[in-house]
């Protein structure tokens, strides 16, 4: 039986088949997931903030830079091997839109763009991307194969 | 880590105090505009980790319409109202004079009312926040989004996220009863602007 693994906001979580990671509601927070198409391990960080430059914390799961590298590290422990790690992203969106759009408004966007500058930066090459637009997202990662289920309310559900 | 760890019980009661005023003159802005009696719980206050906030409202996938305030000023705050999406078309349909079918979406109108209505709301609210505090709030437009609850929060909560990892909610619920239409309404302050709420009104810990 796949259990369904939950990730939290500004949370990270690994996985093996046939185990299925998910967060649900992704807003302009950005689901990252990870996976060794050898070993079958994956892995999903929710986060919600383009840098950790921005502010202190004690959680490196909530920052792009940093729960990067740590949800690669989390998952060599049970045998995910980076150089071969693929990734997939989904998120980003902006929920509202105010008239003077400032650049907090714009989080999703810099979560996108940091989150790819970071996937570069440590040569993960990005396989698919389901980002930005103005809806929710709840996203299912399955460890089996590497499938990134996404579901929203009005636009209906598809695998990446 | 927590932002506020050091704040007291007893602030934390000030702080509840206010925020009951506040609301109760929400809650009779909100009655007068549709014409009912309106309830409203006794505010709570609650210290959650982020990743448990979507659960206050029914869990982060929960259909809902949000509509969100930024507060400028001396403490500045967010505020967000998230109605559950039957509530919220009870409560368009009753401003805009009209019903809306179960699987009918609400149109431009009713969300534009919806929007005026936490704009009001707000306004009441914050008022009796500037009365007690000599602070002044100016809060922006209101945005309104009908999605899961969890992208709507995570959105929000990105705003104060920068801080810390906990978010210092004060919750109250509003009832119509005939109807029972819910909304749930949250201040979500900036990280030191709960110091300076306190301070002005005097509330040393």
């Amino acid at each position: 039986m796949a259990r369904i693994i939950k990730v939290g906001m500004a949370d990270l979580n690994v996985a093996e088949p046939p185990d299925v990671l998910q967060t649900c509601g992704l807003g302009s927070c950005v689901g990252i997931c990870l996976w060794d198409p050898v070993t079958k391990v994956s892995g999903m960080a929710h986060i919600m903030l383009p840098s950790s430059l921005l502010g202190k914390s004690g959680n490196d799961a909530k920052f792009a830079d940093t729960a990067i590298p740590l949800l690669i590290q989390e998952m060599s422990r049970i045998g995910g091997e980076k150089s071969r790690l693929v990734a997939k992203i989904a998120g980003g969106a902006q929920m509202f839109s105010f008239y003077s759009a400032n650049d907090i408004m714009k989080i999703g966007e810099r979560n996108v763009e940091a989150v790819k500058a970071v996937l570069e930066k440590v040569k993960i090459r990005l396989a698919a991307e389901d980002v930005g637009g103005n809806y929710g997202r709840t996203i299912e990662f399955y460890a089996e194969n590497g499938q990134l289920y996404v579901r929203t309310i009005n636009l209906g559900e598809k695998y990446i | 880590m927590s932002l506020y760890e050091k704040i007291s019980e007893f602030q934390l009661d000030a702080f509840r105090e206010i925020g009951t005023i506040g609301a109760g003159n929400g809650a009779t802005a909100l009655s007068q505009m549709i014409n009912k009696k309106v309830g409203m719980s006794v505010p709570a206050i609650r210290i959650l980790p982020f990743s448990q906030v979507p659960d206050v409202v029914g869990g982060p996938e929960r259909v809902v319409a949000g509509v969100f305030t930024t507060v400028k000023g001396p403490a500045p705050c967010n505020m967000l109202f998230m109605f559950p999406i039957e509530s919220a078309k009870i409560l368009a349909g009753k401003l805009m004079g009209r019903k809306y079918k179960d699987d009918e979406e609400i149109d431009y109108y009713g969300n534009s009312a919806l929007t005026e209505v936490v704009n009001i709301v707000a306004g009441a609210y914050l008022n009796s926040l500037a009365s007690f505090t000599n602070l002044s709030f100016v809060p922006s437009v209101p945005a309104l989004a009908i999605d899961m609850a969890g992208a709507i929060l995570n959105s929000v909560l990105a705003q104060i996220g920068i801080a810390g990892d906990q978010a210092l909610l004060m919750e109250t619920v509003f009832t119509e009863f005939e109807e029972n239409v819910t909304g749930h309404f949250f201040l979500l302050p900036e990280a030191g602007s709960l110091e300076k709420i306190l301070e002005a009104i005097g509330v040393k810990g």
